[in-house]
């Protein structure tokens, strides 16, 4: 029998490899960004099995709001992002030292 | 019961693995591949939670729109991918200490008895998830609804602001200009004679 347990620790798991990408790709910006997806992914996991197993639909409402604003800061970190390899040529994080004193 | 149980390890398997597969692999456009099967599983996922409107809009939104949107970024760079690669195995021991770490904390926190909610009766056959999910977004919460809307055009105006290039070459209209144009400058009379 599936409780809420599974559901949530399947979040945590997700929420850890997200975790886990940002440090072993923290040179690509790109997969920084798709992990922090990832880690936003976990947390609607959480919304949607609360919402399912107390049996109230706020939590799926607000799983559509965070999908939303998700959606928008998607668009907006990768047009910066083609904004930023058009002026330098390159999306390495390493790279991106011109503000350093 | 046996179904459900089976169902659930079979997606979260397939989801976990493609999770951990996207943040190894070495060519990005894999990595994005591998989240859209992240995404795809997991709607599958909210769909054993009767979460039919969201599972559906995962895949429409986010397969469909933003994934999109990654693998075209990621094959328009030309990316360097010996050099995005280095220090991979560096980080690899923290990444993976840290992510098992948090991921056995929050798996002890969430053992805990009070988590253990049975699964709530079925729903009956005529429940429409969406139409619930409507009538809750249209009433109480219309005016964060307006908000994400007013979010998404913002984001539209960024990104199309952010990355239209401005070409110096290129023949383009000046609105402004063509409004406030008069007859004066358009329009010049010359006198010829009869014949």
């Amino acid at each position: 029998m599936i409780t809420l347990t599974h559901f949530l620790v399947l979040g945590a798991i997700l929420f850890s490899i997200g975790v886990a990408g940002i440090f072993l790709n923290r040179k690509n910006v790109i997969l920084l960004l798709m992990a922090i997806e990832l880690m936003l992914l976990a947390v609607n996991m959480n919304f949607v099995a609360f919402s399912h197993y107390l049996d109230d639909l706020a939590g799926q409402v607000f799983v559509f709001f965070i999908l939303t604003v998700s959606a928008a800061e998607a668009a907006i970190g990768l047009a910066i992002l083609v904004v930023l390899y058009r002026n330098r040529r390159t999306i390495n994080v390493q790279d991106l030292e011109s503000l350093r004193g | 019961m046996l179904i459900q149980s089976t169902v659930f390890y079979f997606f979260s398997a397939i989801l976990v693995a493609s999770a951990l597969a996207m943040i190894s692999v070495r060519n990005p456009v894999h990595a994005v591949l591998f989240l859209v099967l992240v995404f795809f599983t997991s709607a599958a996922i909210w769909l054993l939670l009767e979460a039919e409107f969201l599972g559906i809009t995962l895949v429409l939104v986010y397969v469909g729109a933003v994934m999109v949107l990654f693998l075209f970024v990621v094959m328009m760079l030309d990316i360097n991918l010996a050099k995005m690669r280095a220090g991979f195995a560096r980080y690899l021991p923290v990444g993976l200490l840290v992510g098992i770490v948090m991921a056995v904390e929050m798996a002890v926190v969430l053992s805990r008895p009070a988590f253990d909610l049975q699964k709530p009766e079925a729903k009956p056959a005529d429940y429409s998830n969406t139409q619930e999910l409507g009538e809750l977004l249209f009433t109480e919460y219309i005016y964060p609804f307006e908000i994400a809307g007013v979010i998404l055009l913002v984001a539209i105006v960024a990104a199309i602001t952010l990355t239209m290039h401005k070409r110096t070459r290129a023949k383009r209209q000046s609105p402004a200009m063509q409004v406030s144009a008069d007859r004066a400058e358009r329009v010049r009379l010359v006198s010829m004679d009869k014949d």
